[in-house]
């Protein structure tokens, strides 16, 4: 396989990769760091992605658990990732589109939600996987999902609706 | 849209139940600019998860191929094998040459034990040969002693000779 072809693969799903990354790992250093691990991972064993059904899915479930493993070892170390350091580049971007700040207390209310719901969220609302596919990416029956989306929905809207009530989190 | 359609969707929403289609309708309608206060909280949810949905990977990923072996790396390793091989084996029958009369087909057998029998004679008729020669043997070890005696007449004739030369 070439790198072109490669790259004709991997490339309409990057993106859902780093954003996923991005989700759970919080920094943007940190999820350029797992894409770029989770792509040549994959760019390695590129013998086996015509066996792959879904090669998609297949690169989704692989970051799901990069990530987590990630996590894990950084608790395991008493290390939190330091978002202080952090910024969000795009803010100018944000401002452009006129969005409120309120969009800001969505994407720091997700951080709170417990990690399967976030990537529930992500897939769901953000990616707009349909049920079937998170459901062979994340290896869960389909109702277990709805379950999941349903809650994750609710304590974001209210905890959003506080933040909103009371101007204060 | 009507409101209480949107109304009815959000709540189909919350218990995970919409379809893709009704999460769009949703989003779409919540990227207007005015939306009924109650609904606030869901306009800064769909606008946030359109908005993320723009954030785009733009780091570069270095693709280094690794070193592949090609097919023509693979066929001289096979090669060198065979020769390997046909060394082995050419050794193998010099060295097992010598058969036993167990290996040969009952014709060959045959033809064998024939060849041994004409060989066998042919011998015994040579050895007789041989028997012969052995009277000539004898008549050459004669001879010898004839050669000898010879030695003797010899030696009567050189003191012969001396006593000839004194007188």
């Amino acid at each position: 396989m070439t790198q072109s072809e490669f790259l004709n693969i991997v490339m309409p799903f990057k993106d859902k990769v780093f954003r996923l990354a991005k989700r759970l790992l919080v920094s943007k250093e940190e999820a350029e760091d797992a894409t770029q691990e989770i792509l040549l991972k994959l760019w390695n064993n590129k013998q086996k992605i015509s066996e792959y059904k879904n090669v998609e899915a297949f690169s989704m479930t692989m970051t799901k658990n990069f990530c987590l493993d990630k996590l894990k070892s950084k608790h395991a170390q008493n290390l939190k990732i330091v978002h202080s350091n952090y910024q969000d580049k795009n803010v100018s971007l944000q401002k452009q589109v006129e969005l409120n700040d309120s969009v800001g207390w969505v994407s720091k209310i997700m951080e709170e939600l417990p990690e399967q719901q976030k990537i529930i969220l992500q897939l769901r609302d953000i990616e707009q996987y349909d049920f079937e596919e998170i459901g062979k990416m994340l290896d869960m029956n389909q109702t277990a999902i709805r379950v999941s989306l349903s809650r994750a929905r609710k304590s974001l809207r209210e905890k959003l609706t506080k933040t909103h009530s009371y101007g204060v989190k | 849209m009507v409101l209480n359609n949107i109304e009815k969707l959000i709540e189909k929403y919350d218990n995970g139940e919409t379809t893709l289609q009704e999460e769009q309708q949703l989003k779409d309608y919540f990227s207007q600019e005015t939306v009924p206060p109650h609904l606030e909280v869901y306009k800064s949810m769909f606008q946030y998860f359109l908005y993320t949905h723009e954030e785009q990977f733009t780091k570069d990923v270095p693709l280094k191929s690794k070193k592949t072996y090609s097919l023509y790396q693979w066929i001289s390793v096979a090669a060198v094998a065979v020769i390997m091989l046909g060394i082995f084996t050419q050794f193998e029958i010099f060295q097992t040459q010598p058969q036993t009369l167990a290996d040969l087909t009952p014709q060959e057998r045959a033809e064998y034990e024939e060849a041994k029998e004409v060989l066998a004679l042919f011998s015994s008729n040579f050895n007789n040969g041989t028997d012969k020669l052995m009277a000539l043997n004898m008549v050459s070890d004669n001879f010898d002693k004839g050669t000898d005696n010879m030695a003797y007449l010899s030696e009567v004739s050189s003191t012969t000779n001396k006593i000839l030369k004194t007188n």
